[in-house]
């Protein structure tokens, strides 16, 4: 139990400090910028208490805005995708039993799975981000298109750094 | 009363959920307007070294292409001392110190938002006030919104509440510019009148109206100027001079005058 506490804390500071140091730095075309802290919150266990996911979650996006003085910004589209979480696992995965200890990740929900349940989420959290920042629906379609390819953007940076990590245990 | 709070302990998840959205909505609209972002930064000592500690590693990569810069930069400079002009040439001005130059270096920058903000390593300890405005080598870049002791936040020329009060260096005619919002390179002018024909190319530059920057700060050059019959007030648009995708160092500009203008206008206001 200890194990997956600090396992976590680990997790949390070297996302943070990667997308603040390194992915908050990139810049493709001149909009597109990935964000795979958010993998921290689709990798907490299954059985994390609701509650704590929030409160969690709200403490990723609130750190990653301190870093990037958007007060607000990140910790309302975590949130948001902490929220919809647990009904994200269950439209997915209801018939799956978990235990305790395991998380979402690849070894438990298979390359396809993980692949699903990363994508929803990631758009939800993009979508929330690019839409509170636009704090308008003017440009719609814009925005969208930003979302989507940051979305995909992000997919593929966090497949990258999950099997970089699961090569190792 | 009871039974409401039963109803919310009940709803826990989506209650909790519910205040964690309403706080961070909050933050988030008290940073949106720029006056209101005045009053409002995350600015911090803390988040503020962990960044310098790592924009001072990150630097050394920066090193040639800086010192490339720092030349040219001084080179510039060299042109405008006194000695660099024949004692008969009396068309150049010496200026009053209206203005003085303090330089800092970027340790954060964002430049794909709608609101980006730029944090540099100099605070209130320096001399550093909200309002004050942000030059580069090669033109403006920002205003002081938040100052901390030892750092302050930037609120970046690409930000789309941002309006600078701008003119054509050609004709003197009063522009404002501003940013739609989607690429960092190209900016807008909205208020161009009917009578007056942009060509590419044309340089515009800060008018010195507001007291933040000195006259003639290079905003942007013309790409385009679009020009419609049915309207009084034409758009243009324009490259900004400064890459922000490349700034690394930039001068604080500090009016000595301020005060003294800002006490004015305050007397002008109270009459």
């Amino acid at each position: 139990m200890n194990n997956i506490v600090v396992k976590n804390i680990v997790r949390f500071l070297l996302l943070v400090l990667v997308q603040v140091f390194i992915l908050n730095k990139l810049n493709l075309f001149g909009y597109l910028s990935p964000f795979v802290y958010v993998l921290f919150i689709l990798l907490l266990p299954f059985r994390t208490n609701k509650l704590l996911l929030l409160v969690l979650a709200f403490l990723i996006g609130l750190t990653i805005d301190v870093f990037g003085d958007t007060p607000g910004l990140h910790a309302s589209a975590t949130v948001l995708m902490a929220f919809i979480r647990p009904s994200v696992i269950s439209v997915f995965f209801g018939r799956i039993e978990f235990t305790q200890k395991e998380a979402p990740d690849i070894k438990k929900l298979g390359f396809i799975g993980f692949g699903k349940y990363a994508f929803v989420l990631v758009m939800v959290h993009h979508f929330s981000l690019y839409f509170m920042e636009a704090l308008s629906f003017s440009r719609f379609f814009d925005t969208l298109k930003t979302t989507f390819l940051s979305t995909l953007l992000s997919m593929v940076l966090i497949y990258i750094i999950v099997f970089l990590f699961s090569r190792k245990k | 009363m009871r039974n409401l709070f039963i109803f919310l302990w009940d709803n826990r998840f989506f209650t909790l959920f519910l205040i964690l959205e309403t706080i961070s909505v909050g933050l988030l609209s008290t940073s949106y307007s720029y006056q209101r972002s005045l009053s409002y930064s995350l600015t911090n000592d803390i988040s503020g070294s962990l960044l310098k500690t790592y924009s001072d590693l990150s630097d050394y990569f920066y090193l040639k292409e800086e010192n490339k810069q720092l030349l040219e930069d001084n080179a510039n400079l060299r042109n405008q001392v006194a000695g660099s002009f024949l004692a008969t040439d009396t068309s150049t001005v010496y200026l009053d110190t209206l203005y003085r130059f303090l330089p800092a270096r970027i340790i954060s920058i964002t430049n794909k938002m709608q609101m980006n903000r730029i944090i540099i390593d100099k605070g209130k300890i320096h001399g550093i006030k909200k309002e004050m405005g942000v030059i580069g080598k090669d033109g403006i870049v920002g205003i002081v919104i938040g100052v901390s002791d030892h750092y302050s936040t930037l609120m970046s020329a690409l930000s789309r509440n941002a309006n600078f009060s701008a003119m054509i260096k050609q004709n003197g005619q009063l522009v404002n510019v501003s940013w739609p919002g989607d690429n960092y390179l190209y900016g807008e002018i909205n208020d161009i009148p009917s009578h007056i024909q942009l060509l590419e190319g044309d340089t515009i530059v800060s008018s010195g109206n507001s007291i933040i920057f000195p006259k003639g700060i290079i905003i942007g050059y013309v790409v385009e100027h679009q020009k419609r019959e049915d309207k009084d007030l034409s758009k243009a648009k324009i490259r900004f001079s400064v890459d922000f995708n490349k700034l690394h160092h930039v001068y604080i500009v500090k009016n000595l005058m301020k005060h003294e203008l800002d006490s004015l206008i305050m007397q002008t206001y109270n009459e």
